[in-house]
């Protein structure tokens, strides 16, 4: 049984599930007009479709919801809500995450929630009015299915001491699960980052207050959440980013350890809290833990440390202490803190200093990437900033390549030795690549060479590349569910090309099953499901060491083994019935009272090179612009919006070329149609009388369906359609007809339009030579029905009804589902004589050649109807073997896809 | 009689199958639609299926009885359009209460009847509430994305109009269908939360329909039309607290299986799907048999994917015979475990 866990879950166009292992949440912070000028500007300047840029950077740099407040006095707050929200949701890339409507007006709140059709967090509610507006406001937010904030803030103000945090918290949590209904996992408190160091003394504690109810009010409710404005922390050091950075970055790393899950916080400035310069970070710590700091002595210090970071200007003192290192050091620090500015000299002195460019790739910038993996593995780096550092990284690779090719240019040999290249893509038919980026960026921490495909890569594309490149893993990743198709294509590709390369599989659709039973077992050099980035690396980590590797590989294939062999056992069986039930639930025919209808002729009648004038007027022009993958209803689509113009222009090509195939005669019909008696001797078999000494009776052998059939639904056989030896012998025997048309003389033009590089003209041949045949056929048939058979009359039928097949009686061709075994073709031919009277020959494969021909069957009886056998069970399998005479070998062979 | 909680804790129930596709057979006619009450109606109203509960009450409660017969313990009212917002193609904003209120005791008619032949299967009525022809989320004009051509309180108070109508007239279950704009489907759970406030103080609880949901997965990519992903569809209408959560129409039955084998993963409540008999062919109709569809709903089944399971456009009461013959034998899914701890 299936468990589902109490987790966070909010919704944009892609859910986000707030799970223990999700670290933090950043709430990007920039769309607000009390805390972006140059969004409040934008917004003010009515420059709506600008001011998506900046959510856009949120995202972009990592932002998992996003906030949006349009609080100004000068703002009319709902309509610009409305406006702003309207646009976002408009914008794929924005809409993809979560909302958070903050305002501390309650009906620009709602009227935000009217435009989002995911789940949003309400930012904020709270009992600052009472407990009746406090339930009012929840039940409203409930009723349009939000999250909420709730402050810690009641009628007598805002909570600042631990006792008062938890107790407000208590109170709320009380109410909005007993009351309101809400989940506890809806719930997020925020309790109030308030500004330390402010000189105050009672400020001092504010630090360590918030993170000490963090810990106990998630104790007491481990499934709500806690949030909180962290700039405000670090209020009374405004203007001194450094600081303020390193502080922000101290309170997270304790406060997160308390069990705070998300801020609004501009997660691409924060400081790594290791890489803060030590001095800095003890006095911050000191700061906010309230340590050494009776009188203030630790608020002075910071204050006069801040001062020096100050006076030097900006960051610059900060930069001048590492910028003293050495170079290694330097491109440690730039990889570590994602700073691009000196990248470039650094990494040339860097070239100069070592032997070969390829070392300094192997030397200090991996090392460099080892501590961003180390870090990002450590929960003490977030993931912005891991992409902050590739692209420090790449930037730097980039200065190194021109040199790297110089030397394999000179030294081929050299290129050996580099970085494992591991090839990642976004299968076909899929655009989502978050999952395979974030690989991509922390196996490339950790010293692989990542070549990204990018989304909707092909399978040839992937692997061209892969062969090419050479290189050492392939990656794939999906998120959409055919994906996991697309994979398996992919596997059997590399096994068809005798590729050697491990293949990972990632994605959130993907899992351990799949990749057992679906996609390994189409290839034997390794096939992994990786369930996450930090997974990824020891994975890659394993194949790629010579001693680890078939150990590694030896585990996982027991694994899947294990796995497919579960699955096996869970599997259903389709429902199929006994031949013999099968056989007793026949189609119901009253022979007695029905008169079978003499043919005007049995035997066989030619057709040569029949005017195709009269043809051209049965042709169904809807497979021929599906063969030029244009659909739609003929003639609609030659109107049609979107392919009307093509389809058009196509139609009139292809009519210009039938009338020069017409006139010119390139290609010409030929047809063969014959009736003979027939009896059903067996439930399934047929015998065919020709009627002269010559030529003896031929019995056909057909198959009936053995799928379980819901109560008074027949198991259908193409016998059932004619009528039984036992019935009145009295009556007038029963008929059954066959048919074989082609359309030959196509070799040489093909040959010609060749020549010519005339494709468009080849094809649309062949597409009309298919479509002549077909329509020779309908041609025929109701010639058969209405006047060589006769047994309709007056049949007034359009060519769109004979599309629809609305005619009596059928025409089923061997091989074809109503009777899938093609070695009948045989006999049909044998009846005809179809390869003397018309030209067609079968392969060894049983298709007919010249390719645009038909042949089938006729019946005529008016319970005829076309069906599909679906799979045989073996009881009628063996019993078609003896009807047959043919090898179990054979039978097998030609009758495999409807075994089960 | 027993509740439809019950009832499903013991069997997949079956859901009947299209409406549309059984009126057409009638081949209908303009004078047929207005019946005698709208012979002077000042404008078309062919095609407005939802109007022949009241014009043609007995050809809407004799599809019913086939679905009935067929096997459907859960049948849909035919009130797809009936809300003011839809109704207006027809210039029939003020009679689309009254359509709900007729469609709703035409249903309840049929469906009592079985219910009192065979106590032991109790047949329920559900209020089909459809996604309307304007959408919240996205823009009619592709100049403006942020213009929107509809109010989500207009919406919101033309499903509350619908919902108390279906209550009126007797439905037992609200089934918000098709969403293809969860915002739309949004604003009807909105606008049932209210009612129901209204009526019974609470909105949820005793005194309250239970609410089912089924979303629609238009195409290849997975996603609504209005772009989201399936959990993200799920998340953001599991504040209605549903009875069931599932899919239904834009596919046919093979394409809707990894969907639903993703939904039957995730969600906390009982799963429904009810899908098209297959894609629509060349000529725009469709054409899977009634087994085909069958036997795809049955390998759900022995999966234990599904609560609830019936057919959209294209299917007929055969479809719904096979497909609940073919379910039968089969336990229902198991509800997951809702864990309280992390």
């Amino acid at each position: 049984m299936s468990i589902i866990k109490p987790y966070l879950r909010l919704s944009g166009l892609e859910p986000l599930v707030v799970r223990p292992e999700t670290n933090f949440v950043n709430v990007g912070e920039r769309t607000n007009v009390t805390g972006s000028k140059k969004f409040a500007r934008l917004i003010k300047e009515n420059k709506y479709e600008e001011a998506l840029s900046v959510a856009r950077q949120q995202v972009e740099s990592g932002a998992q919801v996003i906030d949006v407040n349009m609080d100004d006095a000068l703002l009319d707050g709902v309509q610009a809500m409305t406006t702003y929200l309207n646009l976002m949701q408009s914008e794929p890339d924005i809409a993809k995450i979560p909302v958070m409507i903050d305002s501390s007006k309650f009906h620009i709140i709602e009227a935000g929630l009217k435009c989002v059709q995911g789940k949003c967090i309400v930012n904020s509610i709270s009992m600052k009015e009472g407990e009746e507006k406090f339930i009012e406001q929840a039940f409203i937010c409930k009723s349009y299915g939000a999250a909420v904030i709730v402050m810690a803030f009641d009628e007598k103000g805002q909570a600042d001491t631990m006792e008062r945090k938890v107790e407000i918290s208590e109170r709320a949590y009380k109410i909005l699960t007993e009351q309101v209904g809400f989940s506890p996992s809806d719930i997020i408190f925020d309790i109030n980052v308030f500004a330390v160091a402010t000189g105050l003394e009672e400020h001092n504690n504010y630090g360590v207050d918030f993170i000490e109810a963090c810990r106990i009010i998630k104790q007491k409710y481990p499934l709500v959440k806690i949030s909180g404005g962290v700039s405000n922390l670090s209020f009374s050091f405004r203007g001194n980013e450094p600081v303020r950075e390193a502080m922000h970055s101290v309170f997270l790393y304790y406060a997160i350890q308390a069990g705070m899950d998300m801020g609004i916080v501009n997660a691409g400035q924060l400081q790594v809290y290791s890489e803060i310069e030590p001095q800095l970070r003890d006095l911050c710590e000191d700061v906010i833990l309230n340590r050494n700091n009776d009188n203030n002595e630790a608020t002075d210090k910071l204050i006069a440390f801040a001062e020096t970071v100050k006076a030097s200007g900006k960051e610059v003192k900060k930069d001048d202490a590492w910028r003293n290192t050495s170079v290694e050091e330097r491109l440690k620090h730039a990889l570590v803190n994602g700073i691009t500015d000196y990248i470039e000299a650094d990494t040339e002195e860097a070239r100069v200093k070592y032997n070969r460019p390829l070392e300094v790739i192997e030397g200090p910038l991996m090392d460099g990437m080892n501590v961003v993996g180390d870090l990002f593995g450590a929960g003490k780096m977030f993931l912005p900033q891991v992409v902050k550092s590739a692209r420090v990284m790449k930037k730097s690779v980039a200065v190194l390549t021109p040199f790297i090719e110089e030397e394999k240019k000179n030294n081929p040999l050299a290129q050996q030795g580099g970085a494992a290249k591991i090839l990642m893509a976004t299968v076909k038919g899929d655009v989502h690549d978050i999952g395979k980026n974030i690989v991509g960026v922390v196996l490339a921490c950790n010293g692989y060479d990542i070549i990204d495909m990018g989304v909707m890569v092909p399978a040839d594309k992937i692997l061209d590349t892969a062969q090419k490149e050479n290189v050492d893993i392939i990656g794939l990743s999906g998120l959409i569910t055919p994906s996991l198709d697309e994979m398996v294509h992919v596997a059997r590709e590399m096994k068809r090309r005798n590729m050697t390369q491990p293949l990972l599989i990632g994605g959130a659709t993907t899992s351990r099953t799949h990749t057992a039973v679906k996609i390994e077992p189409e290839y034997g050099e390794g096939v992994i499901h990786v369930l996450d980035a930090s997974r990824s690396v020891t994975v890659a980590g394993s194949l790629l060491s010579k001693e680890q590797k078939g150990g590694f590989l030896e585990g996982i294939s027991k694994e899947y083994t294990r796995l497919r062999d579960d699955f096996g056992k869970k599997k259903s069986v389709k429902q199929y019935i006994s031949y013999e039930a099968a056989q007793q639930n026949p189609v119901k025919v009253d022979w007695d009272n029905y008169e079978p209808v003499t043919p005007a002729f049995t035997g066989i009648k030619t057709f040569d090179n029949y005017d195709l004038n009269e043809v051209r007027e049965f042709i169904d022009w809807g497979p021929f612009f599906i063969s030029w993958e244009l659909g739609g209803r003929f003639p609609d689509l030659l109107t049609d919006k979107v392919i009307g113009v093509e389809a058009t222009k196509l139609y009139n090509d292809a009519n210009a070329l039938l009338n020069k195939i017409i006139e010119e005669k390139w290609l010409s019909a030929h047809g063969v149609i014959g009736f003979w008696p027939a009896t059903r001797t067996g439930s399934d078999s047929v015998l065919v009388k020709q009627g002269d000494a010559n030529s003896g009776d031929i019995k056909l052998e057909f198959l009936r369906q053995q799928v379980k059939k819901a109560a008074n639904l027949p198991n259908l056989s193409l016998a059932d359609f004619i009528k039984p030896a036992a019935a009145d012998s009295d009556k007038a025997n029963d008929y059954i007809g066959a048919f074989a048309v082609t359309i030959k003389g196509i070799e040489p033009h093909i040959k010609r339009l060749e020549a010519a590089f005339d494709d468009y003209n080849k094809i649309m041949l062949q597409a009309l030579a298919d479509r002549f045949a077909e329509a020779f056929t309908e041609l025929l048939h109701k010639k058969v029905r209405t006047e060589y058979w006769g047994y309709v009359n007056n049949e007034q039928l359009s060519n769109e009804d004979l599309i629809k097949e609305q005619y009596v009686g059928i025409r089923p061709a061997p091989g074809y589902p109503a009777c899938p075994d093609h070695t009948e073709k045989y006999k049909l031919f044998d009846l005809l004589n179809a390869t003397e009277n018309t030209g067609i020959t079968l392969t060894e494969s049983l298709a007919m050649y010249p390719a645009s021909s038909v042949c089938g069957w006729y019946f005529s009886h008016p319970q005829s109807q076309y069906f599909g056998i679906d799979k045989i069970s073996n009881d009628q399998f063996e019993d078609y073997l003896q009807r047959k005479g043919l090898s179990r070998d054979e039978a097998e062979r030609w009758l495999r896809p409807i075994l089960d | 009689m027993k509740t439809i909680q019950e009832c499903l804790k013991e069997r997949i129930l079956i859901i009947d199958g299209a409406m549309g596709t059984m009126i057409q057979r009638y081949k209908l006619q303009e004078e047929d639609y207005r019946g005698e009450k709208f012979a002077n109606w000042h404008c078309d109203v062919k095609g407005n299926n939802d109007l022949l509960s009241i014009t043609q009450p007995h050809i809407i409660e004799e599809i019913h009885r086939q679905y009935l017969e067929a096997g459907a313990d859960i049948i849909e009212t035919n009130t797809f359009s009936s809300t003011v917002i839809a109704q207006a193609d027809y210039d029939m904003q003020e009679v689309a209460y009254e359509m709900n209120v007729a469609s709703a005791r035409v249903a309840r008619k049929a469906a009592d009847a079985y219910t009192a032949r065979n106590p032991d299967k109790p047949r329920f009525v559900a209020g089909a509430i459809g996604p309307m022809n304007k959408t919240l989320s996205l823009s009619p004009d592709v100049n403006n994305p942020g213009y929107r051509a509809v109010h989500f309180d207009e919406v919101a108070n033309a499903y509350y109009d619908q919902i108390k109508a279906l209550v009126e007239g007797g439905a037992q279950l609200l089934l918000i269908e098709t969403i293809f704009d969860t915002l739309n489907a949004k604003a009807a759970i909105y606008a049932a939360r209210k009612f129901f406030t209204d009526t019974t103080g609470k909105p949820d609880g005793p005194g309250t329909l239970p609410i089912m949901i089924s979303g629609t997965i238009t195409d290849a990519s997975g996603r609504t039309l209005s772009g989201q992903t399936l959990e993200a569809f799920y998340i953001s209408v599991s504040h209605a607290s549903p009875l069931s959560v599932g899919l239904n129409c834009a596919l046919g039955a093979s394409e809707m299986r990894s969907h639903v084998e993703e939904l039957s993963s995730i969600a906390g409540c009982y799963t429904s799907a009810y899908p098209n008999a297959g894609l629509p062919n060349a000529m725009g109709e469709y054409d899977e048999a009634p087994h085909e569809t069958g036997h795809f709903i049955e390998e759900w089944a022995a999966n234990g994917f599904v609560n609830i399971v019936g057919g959209c456009c294209g299917t007929t009461p055969d479809h719904i015979k096979h497909i609940a013959d073919y379910v039968k034998k089969f336990q229902p899914r198991q509800l997951p475990v809702l864990e309280t701890t992390l």
